[in-house]
């Protein structure tokens, strides 16, 4: 499927029109149905919604930003009257009763809701192997995983289902499958995009953000989703850039920094072999490029494991089978009802989180373990203000790995959190940071490095980004 | 527990209702009596994806209640969640203050000493479960509805002094118009912890925690049942369970509930999706300058200024709204320094007696404070007597006319004209010349059944003093 740019244009000029886009979408999915990248597929409502954009073109009328473009969205992201599952047993057939803030945002620029995607059970997992629906197949090798948590909404792309998805980043859960997959993949800075209206797995670390097969149409989804949310009180009061608009651009003086800790023998050779070839392209389009550390990146991972299962013990806590969701009757009392519930709808991974959790925020575990991870968390966030100071962006692999095979690594817990090691810092930071493809490695799979940067510095990253891309694709065709 | 070698130490945690409009992290109304699950929505029902966010009015009643308190308010203050699984729970954790509350080290004078208030918080209250038969119903209306806590300092040492302390806490929450504070209705609940220790002693013994009382003479009774319960235990050498324990108002005792091993361990930690609440320094201002007059203010200047008793005092400020009416009405004397103390007690005594007996308060009655003042007004100028007042005063209540009309209309004005009373006078002696004769013979005490004789034959409306000075000139003239 064509970008959004040559769509957008295309349907504008009638060339095509947004119903035979969203034909063309369901046609696909429906044809590639073996990637397991979709849990609910809204055909009916796609297609009355592309009709109805269609008229308004015909109309002359504005069909908005997104008029017609087909979109997919992690199924954590409610959509009022549609079932949001999180992947979940739990959740299987529970229906949402309000709109997710960045799916009402989609559709009032005129994006067609195509459905929704697989995703880790409550976005917790590192392959999409998690999830109830069954794992979710990477398109570019289907017996390798597609990277997750937002495993569907990284497939769909790669496998050109749609032109663009929604995932959610807790600890690299848009970029790590958007590398894995070769594709484009932010994770916004912590409160540019709304909560309202996606089910949290780590509250504090959170962000949704947009997965698309180019820098351009990656910004062009963010701008639309971007913004001040009156119904979360973590997103930040600010007018949102014309992140597309600005998108070109010479990175002539640009400071990037590249961090040792993430190029050592940890990092398949062919991952540091791509960053660097990379990072040569950039020097020669005038970035100044730097070797810098950042040492405390290998505590990133036990913070993270100790503040994400916290706010995820209480934030799964709701889910109790007696308001909704799976319900099991114990015959006994409320909280063997509940406990039935919980066992029963929750899959492994899920539960060892909530047990985890659970635990560091027990009296006498606290301030061992949640305090003294905050206190970590400080000392993250403190290492990258101080890079800051030196460099604009810091560059590097996404993940020490390319795409793993499915079932790989299910039976090595630690392994398949290691997976997450470098995206993790940016969330504990709450920085903005995007996964870009920059070539193959010797299987042909597509090896992702991620530009991080300041706060608020998406429009620098989206520009950088672009730029590299620019040369990679033009080298790719010579 | 007066002779007992042991003393008392009470600490009390009470809940209040906030008077709002809408629940304290989502804008769904703030009201009761409504159908079950009609003031809910996603947020204050739990849904995947909702956020709370704290509303400002709410905010302000709790600063409001903190500052009539006495208590500091913290600029920075973190919201956390409480989290234990109840069903009237829809998050399953509570969002309450924990580590930094709103405000702190506040004081309530109760019985005239000082009770120190540790703080007081802000948090969402939960749903409410209806018991069935077969079954247990959840109304989810009360969910998320905000509450402030206000922990005591364990500085009450008598069951009787933490009624006292409830008593005070509840006046000055509804004079400062931030809670209706109605034990029965639950918009105002009380926890107790008691302990007790030997008097020489400093250091306190194990507490109990007393919950489930619902009104103030239920807290007096379960805390003085638990204060002797404890005293029979420790004189019988038995140690205390740290423990909950529940009264039962029927049962008149406590029983327990939990025992320190199975105590909640809440698991708090700051909730990530609310950041620190910051209430500026200008706000706590504006606030503390809009607040009400409260009680212990109102009595010192009824006192000092107007020059009231302290009893009288006390009774006019019980609650707002009579003092409020009292000040009206005393704003429309015609002789403040002469009538106030004719004022205060036709308060205290007349209407608040009418308003028992009819079942109203000051909220609900028709009367104009005005009025009132016009009444005293007349009996201090003479017009009407004390008795007429009455008279007067029924009709008033009755029919909402204003004195002077009802004086007009019926005829009802005093008689106080020279040769009138005179006249009466005169017939009075001439009616009853064994009770004059009496008089002459040195017997003073007869002039008394004289004024009721002049008194009888005008209904009343003759100015009783005149009458009694024109008898004894007349009298006194024949000697």
């Amino acid at each position: 499927m064509s970008n959004i740019k040559t769509l957008r244009k295309s349907i504008l000029s009638g060339r095509t029109t947004a119903v035979s886009a969203v034909e063309e979408s369901l046609k696909k999915i429906k044809s590639e149905s073996d990637l397991n990248c979709w849990i609910n597929i809204y055909e009916k409502e796609s297609l009355e919604k592309a009709s109805e954009i269609d008229e308004k073109i015909k109309k002359g009328e504005n069909p908005g930003k997104l008029g017609g473009i087909p979109i997919a969205i992690k199924d954590n992201m409610l959509v009022k009257g549609m079932k949001t599952t999180n992947a979940s047993a739990m959740l299987k057939d529970y229906v949402s009763p309000y709109t997710a803030t960045v799916v009402e945002k989609l559709s009032s620029e005129g994006a067609v809701i195509i459905g929704k995607t697989n995703m880790d059970e409550f976005a917790m997992g590192s392959s999409g192997e998690t999830s109830a629906f069954g794992v979710t197949r990477n398109p570019v090798d289907t017996e390798r995983s597609p990277g997750g948590s937002s495993s569907g909404s990284a497939a769909a792309v790669a496998a050109g289902h749609v032109p663009a998805s929604l995932g959610s980043d807790t600890g690299g859960s848009i970029r790590q499958p958007a590398a894995f997959c070769g594709i484009v993949g932010m994770k916004p800075t912590y409160g540019v995009v709304s909560r309202y209206g996606i089910s949290p797995f780590a509250s504090s670390l959170d962000q949704a953000g947009p997965l698309a097969a180019t820098v351009e149409d990656t910004a062009a989804i963010l701008e639309v989703i971007a913004g001040y949310d009156r119904m979360d009180s973590t997103s930040i009061k600010r007018e949102v850039p014309c992140y597309a608009e600005n998108i070109e651009g010479s990175i002539e003086g640009v400071k990037i920094g590249i961090p040792s800790e993430y190029m050592q023998e940890g990092t398949e050779t062919a991952v540091r072999e791509r960053v660097l070839a990379a990072a040569g392209i950039l020097e020669k389009l005038g970035a100044e490029i730097k070797e810098i550390s950042l040492p405390l990146t290998k505590y990133a991972v036990s913070v993270y494991y100790i503040i994400a299962p916290a706010e995820a013990s209480a934030n799964l806590a709701r889910l109790d089978g007696i308001k909704y969701g799976l319900s099991a009757d114990s015959g006994k009392d409320f909280l063997s009802d509940v406990t039935a519930s919980r066992t029963e709808g929750f899959g492994s991974e899920v539960k060892r989180r909530i047990m985890l959790g659970t635990y560091v925020l027990s009296s006498g575990y606290y301030e061992d373990y949640y305090i003294k991870a905050q206190k970590a968390r400080t000392l993250i966030k403190n290492e990258f203000s101080e890079a800051f100071k030196i460099v604009d962006l810091i560059f590097a692999p996404t993940s020490p790995t390319t795409a793993f095979g499915l079932g790989e690594k299910t039976g090595d817990i630690l392994k398949m959190y290691l997976s997450d090691v470098f995206t993790i810092s940016a969330n504990l930071a709450g920085i903005p940071a995007l996964n870009l493809p920059v070539g193959l490695d010797s299987k042909n799979l597509p090896v992702g490095a991620q530009f991080m940067g300041n706060y608020l510095s998406e429009e620098l990253i989206f520009r950088v980004a672009r730029a590299l891309e620019k040369e990679i694709k033009s080298s790719e065709k010579q | 527990m007066k002779n007992s070698k042991y003393k008392i130490t009470i600490g009390l945690e009470v809940h209040a209702h906030l008077k709002t409009q809408t629940k304290l992290f989502c804008r769904c109304p703030n009201r009761t009596g409504a159908e079950p699950n009609t003031l809910i929505c996603p947020v204050c029902t739990g849904q995947p994806g909702t956020l709370p966010v704290a509303g400002e009015e709410s905010v302000l009643q709790a600063v409001r209640a903190a500052l009539a308190l006495n208590c500091k308010i913290n600029k920075y203050s973190v919201f956390e969640r409480k989290q234990y699984f109840y069903p009237d729970l829809p998050k399953n954790y509570q969002i309450s203050q924990y580590k930094l509350p709103l405000a702190e080290n506040g004081y309530i004078e109760a019985g005239g000493v000082k009770i120190k208030i540790d703080r007081v918080h802000m948090e969402e209250d939960a749903g409410k479960l209806v018991h069935r038969k077969s079954e247990t119903l959840i109304d989810y209306n009360r969910g998320g509805a905000p509450l402030i806590e206000i922990v005591s300092a364990p500085e009450i040492t008598s069951p009787e002094q933490a009624s006292e302390y409830l008593k005070k806490l509840r006046q000055i929450l509804v004079y400062s118009s931030v809670s209706d504070c109605d034990m029965e209705k639950g918009s105002m609940r009380c926890d107790a912890n008691l302990s007790l220790n030997l008097k020489e002693s400093s250091r306190l013994g194990v507490k109990t925690e007393v919950k489930n009382m619902n009104s103030f003479k239920a807290v007096e009774n379960a805390l003085s049942y638990e204060a002797r319960r404890q005293e029979e235990l420790l004189l019988e050498g038995k140690k205390i369970d740290q423990e909950t324990r529940l009264w039962d108002e029927n049962n008149n005792r406590t029983a327990g509930m939990r025992s320190k091993e199975e105590a909640h361990d809440y698991r708090y930690f700051p909730d990530p999706d609310l950041p620190p609440l910051v209430v500026q320094e200008t706000v706590v201002e504006e606030i503390r300058k809009s607040l009400p007059e409260l009680p212990a203010s109102k009595i010192e200047r009824y006192m000092g200024e107007m020059g009231i008793g302290e009893y009288d005092a006390r009774v006019l400020c019980q609650e707002k709204e009579g003092a409020e009416f009292f000040e009206n009405a005393y704003s429309k004397l015609e002789d403040k320094k002469k009538g106030v103390k004719k004022l205060s007690s036709w308060i205290n005594t007349e209407l608040k007696g009418k308003m028992n007996t009819e079942g109203m308060d000051f909220k609900n009655i028709q009367l104009d404070p005005g009025s009132l003042a016009e009444l005293v007004n007349l009996i201090q100028s003479g017009k009407i007597s004390g008795k007429m007042a009455k008279d007067i005063f029924e009709i008033m209540w009755n029919e909402k006319k204003c004195p002077q009309e009802i004086v007009e209309k019926r005829g009802l004005s005093q008689i106080s004209g020279e040769d009138k009373i005179e006249g009466l006078c005169r017939r009075a002696i001439e009616e009853n010349p064994g009770l004059a004769e009496k008089y002459l013979t040195g017997k003073e005490g007869t002039i008394g059944p004289l004024v009721g004789f002049v008194m009888k034959e005008t209904r009343g409306q003759a100015n009783p003093s005149m009458v009694n000075k024109k008898l004894r000139q007349i009298l006194d003239g024949k000697k």
